[in-house]
């Protein structure tokens, strides 16, 4: 049989289901391309035995009528897995093993997948090229020395690289879409509520939202439809029956309105943005869906409410470490106060850091009115755009970001230039809504760029229908040398 | 806004956080050049703009309240850097 790692998903799911392979032989051809990176440094825990020992078992006595029956899986570190390390690509981290399962890893157990390792991220999913992360830079399959975005780089990479047959991360400002973006593959975000937080090492709780990355929509769907669902554990969890996604999906979307917002036709936007942008609007048009001119006046200001609003919420978050109940300690402190401050001083890095101090400052008194509570009334009008807009159209199409991937360090020692890799991506997570970012063609380097698919809440199945139709006239093909092998 | 150095120094206090006197400068440059950014929205008017307190359009849940774990002491000590018996060990407060 070809190799059974460079398979989509769905295609792997049928032929085990089909009694044509085994979920061994999948799990070896996996774990053979695991053990032949020597470079990419997509994974921070490998649980190759573990599988393979659950791929034995499932192939004992098949269970068959399930979503993933028998598929090895790689998680971004985030989502707490009982009894394996779970990092957050943090120091703070570094030995924590919860004794409990994060409810969407749970929901993917359930439906017949195991855990294949534990995927590197930026500390604590904050950052955008995987360079936060206590345990190294990530390298991006497409070519040595680029980051494959962040903060679910290592989930985008390991994927790329045909190290896991997909796999999930958390997208809180983009960071599911701009890692998809930068390495070729699909990544879709939810609406808010749609998949529970429970578990999940917690960053910007009004903002994370956990979604599939998997190499083909169909795969998307599929992931979905496992790890959607109501979770009493999850205050925000929205209570609604899932949805079949995968069985569903349909490409016809003769008659839909997409619209297009003029204002993410943003200044020193590369002309190859431009083209791509205007080539997804061609095959939308070329599959009998209407293109409409569309406005989100208050786009530009969606960053700067982002890194208001992430900041305050992820200093509240990240409280809880304070050397006592879990996580690392400072053994250099002769009182109370000093083991918290040193212990979140020796644990954090600097971009953690950066953004609890921004966070702090905005919720001090004297402050919040400034800052937090403006920050809030922004959001309002930003939602309220989307809103607007979707009384006229069905979805909008924008390119994923603004850039292809970058190289390692470029946009390291300056914070403004890489948060605004987030400008396109940002917006839906303010507004709790779905997008998806889908390969939509590549640059001079030959780097891959995504096109961004934006609906209304929970309508993820026509976001997933119209992305699967122009995935189907793009046909993007990704040739990889595998460099990191050598 | 610019973020000075004892300013810096006052909020890495409140969020339980020693910043070593090197990088002070640093972080004051960095956060300083953030706060540059994040004040654009003050050329937006907001004057009678509800701030948005929740993005999901349905209310939060309230659940009964009842015991519906417990018993999970020792799972919660597991992972603390220095426990005793069943309480979480910190350096001494009391004099």
């Amino acid at each position: 049989m070809s190799d059974i790692s460079k398979k989509s998903l769905t295609e792997i799911v049928r032929l085990i289901k089909k009694k044509e392979i085994k979920s061994e032989e999948v799990t070896q051809s996996f774990i053979k391309n695991i053990n032949n990176d020597k470079k990419l440094n997509s994974f921070i825990t490998n649980c190759s035995e573990e599988a393979l020992n659950k791929a034995k078992t499932f192939d004992k006595s098949p269970k068959l009528d399930t979503l993933l029956p028998g598929i090895p899986i790689a998680v971004k570190d985030l989502f707490c897995t009982k009894d394996i390390k779970t990092t957050a690509g943090s120091k703070m981290l570094e030995n924590f093993i919860p004794n409990y399962e994060s409810t969407i890893t749970n929901n993917l157990w359930k439906e017949g997948a195991f855990l294949l390792g534990k995927l590197n991220c930026d500390e604590y999913a904050m950052g955008s090229s995987n360079e936060t992360s206590y345990f190294g830079n990530v390298m991006n399959p497409i070519a040595e020395n680029t980051v494959p975005g962040g903060s679910s780089g290592g989930s985008a990479s390991a994927l790329a690289a045909d190290l896991t047959p997909v796999t999930i991360g958390t997208d809180t400002g983009g960071s599911i879409r701009q890692p998809a973006s930068f390495t070729g593959t699909v990544g879709l975000k939810p609406t808010y509520g749609l998949c529970s937080r429970w578990g999940i090492v917690a960053f910007a709780s009004s903002l994370d939202q956990a979604g599939p990355m998997t190499k083909t929509v169909e795969d998307s769907a599929l992931m979905l439809e496992a790890m959607a669902g109501f979770d009493k554990k999850d205050s925000t969890s929205i209570n609604k029956k899932t949805e079949s996604y995968s069985k569903n999906l349909n490409e016809n979307i003769k008659g839909l309105k997409i619209g297009v917002p003029k204002e993410y036709r943003v200044d020193g936007m590369p002309n190859e943005i431009d083209k791509l942008w205007e080539n997804g609007k061609k095959l939308l048009i070329d599959s009998g869906a209407e293109i409409i001119d569309i406005s989100l006046p208050h786009t530009k200001y969606a960053l700067p409410t982002y890194y208001i609003v992430a900041p305050a919420e992820a200093s509240s978050n990240l409280a809880r470490y304070d050397g006592v109940k879990y996580g690392f300690r400072s053994e250099k402190s002769n009182n109370l106060i000093e083991m918290y401050e040193n212990t979140r001083s020796e644990a954090f890095g600097d971009e953690v850091k950066r953004r609890i101090l921004i966070g702090t400052y905005v919720l001090s008194s004297g402050y919040y009115d400034a800052y937090y509570l403006k920050a809030q009334k922004v959001r309002q009008l930003i939602k309220k755009d989307f809103d607007q807009s979707f009384k006229k159209v069905d979805a909008i199409l924008t390119p994923s970001t603004p850039s292809s991937a970058f190289k390692i360090g470029e946009k390291k020692n300056d914070p403004i230039s890489m948060y605004l890799n987030d400008i396109f991506t940002v917006p839906v997570n303010l507004a709790g809504i779905p997008a998806i970012s889908i390969p939509g063609g590549t640059d001079n380097n030959n780097y891959p760029l995504g096109l961004q698919l934006i609906g209304k809440p929970l309508d993820e199945q026509k976001l997933l229908n119209i992305a699967y139709a122009i995935e189907k006239k793009i046909s993007f093909k990704q040739s990889l040398n595998k460099w990191w092998e050598k | 806004m610019s973020i000075d150095k004892d300013t810096v120094k006052h909020i890495s206090k409140l969020a339980r956080i020693s910043v070593d006197d090197t990088k002070i400068d640093n972080l004051s440059k960095d956060l300083s050049s953030i706060f540059k950014f994040i004040e654009k929205l003050n050329e937006l008017n907001t004057d009678n703009v509800e701030p948005l307190s929740s993005i999901l359009n349905e209310p939060l849940r309230l659940r009964k309240d009842e015991i519906n774990d417990g018993k999970i002491r020792e799972k919660i000590l597991e992972n603390s850097p220095q426990k005793n018996e069943e309480f979480f060990v910190v350096p001494k407060v009391i004099e």
